[in-house]
């Protein structure tokens, strides 16, 4: 059945190009699939049936920021996190250290470690989904297989069933864990200004113990299969290093003294196309840095960094795009804090051959490369002896006004921002959303993506879906990135003529 | 061979929470889908909307919404789905109540986009751009859809003919639903498919559950340290479980935070925060305006407190006093 | 204004007090504003706050709830309970846009049939000066957004075209 719509689509696209050549035309991909939330890419061709333009389009605005006002800022943890329900515990998280500002408190250490560790447990499992569930069937797949195998089904019908077991085991007991600390994996409620409500008893660190280590070995099991699927494909090798697919922007990404990342915590530093660092600033300081940008085509704005100045969606170190994420994460650092992570940080560098890496695909392998290190900082901590201290809280006294905290989401930097009265009621509150902060380097993506690959009016799925790898290989959070109001546009693509007529619709 | 029973999952105004509740069914999953035919899920698989609009009405055994509606795409794929589907169920606290997107209706649209592209301390727009539904620039035109004064839930749009409650719901509850799909042995329509109980039933800490108590104070959970052990009413913590439905194992419990609702009310109930503002209330000590006052100083957010997840149920269904623009009226 | 606006107040009265001074009032031949329907509960701590936003989505442009005197509770301490959900209840509705002058709680004992008649008179003034909730008239308003895709929605074969709506809401939208 698929088969036939396919044919029928390709068909009928063949007719319409050659009736209507010369005229212009637009191709919108609509929904976007696979990804958190929802995107829409509006595609416009010249008489030549070369791509003109192509908007990136996230058609979503929630107002987090705005009925958060009047809520108790000690509700916001657990509010903010529903602005998405696959990263939940790193706004939960971005939420509890602003509230650690706000109160100007300092968490106890055990407190840290513990929320350290449910942090690195999530930055795991969500990095998986990504690997496996979502971006991941691109590779593993096939970018040009039919879309009824284009997602986790082919993906375990291509590795095996055993294969595909472990998966769906590593992260149902990874997620088991951290619903054990925070409460709830979906929604996580453990965190207070201060502290967590509740950490690991003794009896239990065994059995975690034993997933950390389990979790090492999966994460290097899947580098094992990215390298022998992907790296050992020239194909996609050529793909990944496409200029198509390549942008020279800055990147940013939490890093600790040593320059190491760190999802946690840390300092934002940034460095331009060549490397170089450009700024390293905490969070308190984020204003200074930071703007957004509005275009009247997306509700999505778009960030870029203030010193450098808006200057369109272009590359280079005179413009103030930059990307977030792995790619950026491991970009903007020097080397990893762990072992085994940092042997696959040397190993990805050597394959790039150069650092920065600008390949937007290779953020996949970047993605990769943190599943180690999130793997082997679980280890770490649940190796402390105070990882099982009951010693969680400190209750705040300080009289509250602005806070501010930031973490490293698997999709790039998050930060919170909230301002209250002195009972700590939400006056004010500004996030700027991991994905928020790519979404100038999506949309130049996915506008070179399509110039290069749609050539003569030419669009049929498997080069569509091509267009859209731009585009997942960021993991897009929509949800996050329009924390502002709740929309969908699923993925559709029209074609008009000149008259604005419709000649022909494909949705999915 | 009998032809599998065909499910779609479909989401609106949604977090994607919901969608992680399905792939939390883990190896579960497996067996659901060698017993169902999932025809659409947008989040996992790259089925075409096309093909689902081909789909005779009601050849979808059953679909699942999730997500809360606030844009016109989202009432459209609301009614398609409702006419191919003989089994529409709303999924999780949005669909189910307006979930926390709701919250939004105590705000204007207009309050929303200004803050956005205006006033928010990163935003850097000088020309005062703002969003529109349809651009023009050198003759292309990107549209993107506009969106509602009201969030509203899934039964403020379509009839629903169950509801799975939940942000998220448990895959134990999903597996039930599915269950129970899939034999046939189906409540009347209209039903919860969970406990029609309260929390407090369930709860761990239900032997400490006062039974003759005078508030003196409600304490902020920031404020104070939480015993493991006791009842969170008994603490002076602002507990939701009291009004709100079981079922979910009482999971913020033992994540030793009080419950905040999402489960919704029982079948007995028509209005979740007016329940539970009834039920605490009436148990504050002080008999005197002034102290009763005081008291209730530990309950800043009443709106925020009581309907997290319901306020597009509540009885008010929105602040009432909001001034939508020209548009509505000019409808 | 052609008419002059007739506020409908809903008032939940208390059996043994406010309910039995309306009484008092009515035999006593008091002359009062007739906007007022009254309804007999047996104590005013049977009030659920659920029939008060019941009685305003329904149409009511003012509640009174009238119960004994702190103190005089026929079943001691129901008025206080009274007193704490309807101090919570105020601010509820004031953050949901309600002012305060539609929801009043009133002490009258069953001797006092001319305050019944003052509060209801005082009470009448108010509500007609602040002018017309007018609930059911909101949902209506609010709810033409979404009337206008019930008339548009296609049938089986047609495909939803999104981008006619989005027309519509161009010349206006923001």
């Amino acid at each position: 059945m698929k088969d036939k719509v396919k044919e029928v689509w390709n068909e009928a696209g063949g007719r319409a190009g050659q009736q209507y050549i010369g005229a212009r035309r637009r191709i919108t991909v609509d929904p976007i699939t696979r990804l958190e939330g929802h995107g829409k890419i509006d595609i416009f061709l010249d008489e030549a049936g070369k791509v003109e333009r192509a908007y990136f389009q996230v058609p979503e605005l929630r107002g987090f920021e705005v009925f958060s006002i009047g809520r108790p800022a000690e509700d916001m943890p657990q509010i903010t996190s529903r602005i998405c329900g696959v990263c939940p515990m790193a706004h939960h998280m971005a939420g509890t250290k602003a509230l650690d500002d706000l109160y100007r408190v300092e968490p106890t250490s055990a407190a840290k470690k513990v929320r350290e560790l449910a942090y690195n447990a999530f930055m795991l499992e969500d990095h998986a989904l990504h690997v496996y569930i979502l971006g991941g069937p691109d590779f593993i797949v096939g970018p040009d297989a039919p879309a009824a195998d284009r997602n986790v089904l082919g993906v375990i019908n291509k590795v095996g069933l055993e294969v595909g077991k472990k998966v769906i085991s590593m992260r149902r007991r990874i997620r088991e864990f951290i619903s054990y600390v925070s409460g709830k994996v979906v929604h996580p409620v453990f965190g207070l200004p201060g502290g967590v409500s509740r950490g690991i008893k003794p009896e239990d660190l065994p059995k975690f113990k034993e997933l950390a280590k389990d979790g090492v070995e999966f994460a290097l099991f899947t580098m094992q299969v990215f390298q022998d699927i992907v790296l050992k494909n020239d194909a996609y090798v050529k793909l990944i290093t496409s200029g198509d697919y390549t942008h020279q922007t800055h990147y940013m990404g939490l890093v600790d003294e040593k320059n190491h990342p760190n999802f946690y915590d840390g300092r934002i530093r940034v460095v331009t196309p060549g490397g170089h660092e450009q700024a390293k600033f905490r969070v308190q300081e984020y204003t200074d840095f930071i703007a957004e940008h509005v275009e009247p085509w997306s509700y999505v704005k778009f960030c870029y960094l203030k010193k450098v100045g808006w200057h369109d969606f272009t590359d280079g170190p005179g413009s103030g795009v930059y990307a977030v994420a792995p790619l950026a994460r491991l970009n903007a650092s020097e080397g990893m804090a762990t072992p085994q992570a940092e042997a696959a940080y040397k190993q990805y560098f050597n394959t790039f051959g150069h650092k920065p890496v600008h390949h937007t695909l290779a953020n996949h392998y970047a993605r990769v490369v943190e599943m180690i290190y999130a793997a082997e900082r679980m280890q770490e901590l649940l190796d402390d002896p105070e990882i099982t201290s009951t010693h969680l809280r400190v209750i705040p006294t300080h009289t509250p006004s602005v806070g501010k905290g930031v973490v490293e989401a698997p999709r790039g930097t998050l930060i919170h921002h909230y301002e209250t009265d002195d009972r700590g009621i939400i006056t004010n509150a500004n996030l700027i959303v991991a994905t928020q902060n790519n979404s100038a380097r999506m949309a130049m993506s996915v506008e070179k993506a399509a110039k290069g690959l749609i050539k003569d009016g030419r669009a049929d799925d498997g080069l569509l879906n091509m267009v859209e790898m731009a585009f997942r290989a960021y993991d897009p959070c929509h949800a996050c990135a329009t924390h502002s109001l709740p929309g969908q546009m699923p993925l559709a693509l029209r074609i008009y003529d000149h008259d604005r007529k419709l000649l022909e619709e494909i949705r999915r | 061979m009998p032809e599998k029973p065909k499910i779609a999952f479909y989401w609106c105004a949604s977090c994607g929470g919901c969608e992680e509740s399905v792939v939390d069914l883990a190896e579960d999953i497996l067996m659901v889908v060698e017993n169902v035919d999932i025809v659409f899920w947008p989040v996992a698989m790259d089925f075409k909307k096309k093909d689902v609009e081909a789909m005779p009405d009601g050849s979808i055994t059953a679909c699942f919404l999730n997500g809360a509606i606030r844009t016109e795409e989202q009432e459209e794929m609301a009614h398609m789905l409702r006419r191919k589907a003989k089994i529409l169920i709303a999924y999780g606290a949005c669909a189910h109540l307006g979930g926390i997107p709701a919250l939004a209706n105590q705000f204007s649209k207009e309050h929303v986009m200004e803050w956005a592209y205006d006033k928010c301390p990163t935003v850097t727009n000088p020309s005062r751009t703002r969003p529109q539904t349809s651009y023009k620039d050198n003759g292309r035109t990107a549209t993107l859809p506009a969106f509602r004064n009201v969030v509203r839930a899934l039964d403020q749009v379509v009839d629903v003919d169950y509801y799975i409650p939940g942000c998220a719901p448990t895959p134990a509850l999903l597996k039930g639903a599915v269950v129970a799909l899939l034999s046939g042995k189906l409540p009347p329509k209209g039903t919860t498919l969970a406990p029609d109980i309260a929390l407090c039933d369930e709860c761990p800490r239900k032997a400490s559950k006062p039974t003759d108590v005078g508030y003196p104070e409600f304490k902020r959970p920031h404020l104070a340290r939480i015993d493991p052990n006791l009842c969170m009413l008994a603490q002076g913590f602002v507990c939701m479980g009291p009004a709100t439905r079981g079922g979910c194992g009482a999971l913020c419990i033992n994540g030793n935070m009080p419950c905040t609702g999402c489960f919704g009310p029982t079948s007995r109930v028509r209005d979740q925060g007016a329940k539970i503002l009834s039920s605490i209330c009436s148990s504050v000590a002080p008999k005197d305006e002034a102290g009763i006052d005081a008291v209730l100083e530990g309950i800043p957010d009443p709106v925020g407190t009581f309907y997290r997840y319901g306020l597009a149920h509540c009885l008010l269904r929105r602040k009432v006093s909001l001034n939508d623009s020209a548009e509505v009226a000019a409808k | 204004m052609p008419e002059t606006f007739e506020p409908r107040i809903v008032a939940f009265f208390c059996n043994w007090c406010t309910y039995t001074a309306a009484d008092l009032a009515g035999v006593s031949r008091m002359r009062y504003a007739p906007n007022v329907r009254i309804i007999r509960l047996m104590c005013s701590g049977r009030v659920d706050p659920q029939f008060i936003l019941e009685a305003f989505a329904r149409g009511a442009d003012g509640v009174l709830i009238g119960g004994c005197h702190p103190n005089d509770c026929h079943y001691i301490e129901g008025n206080y309970k009274c007193l704490r959900r309807f101090r919570l209840l105020r601010r509820m509705l004031d953050d949901m846009g309600v002012e305060e002058k539609r929801c009043r709680l009133e002490w009258i004992s069953a001797s006092e049939g001319d305050k019944v008649k003052k509060v209801i008179n005082e009470m009448v003034e108010q509500v007609r000066a602040l002018g017309p909730l007018d609930l059911p008239g909101r949902f209506r308003d609010w709810d033409k957004e979404v009337a206008a895709l019930e008339h548009a929605a296609p049938g089986a074969s047609e495909p939803c075209d999104a981008h006619a709506h989005a027309h519509k809401e161009e010349a206006t939208h923001a």
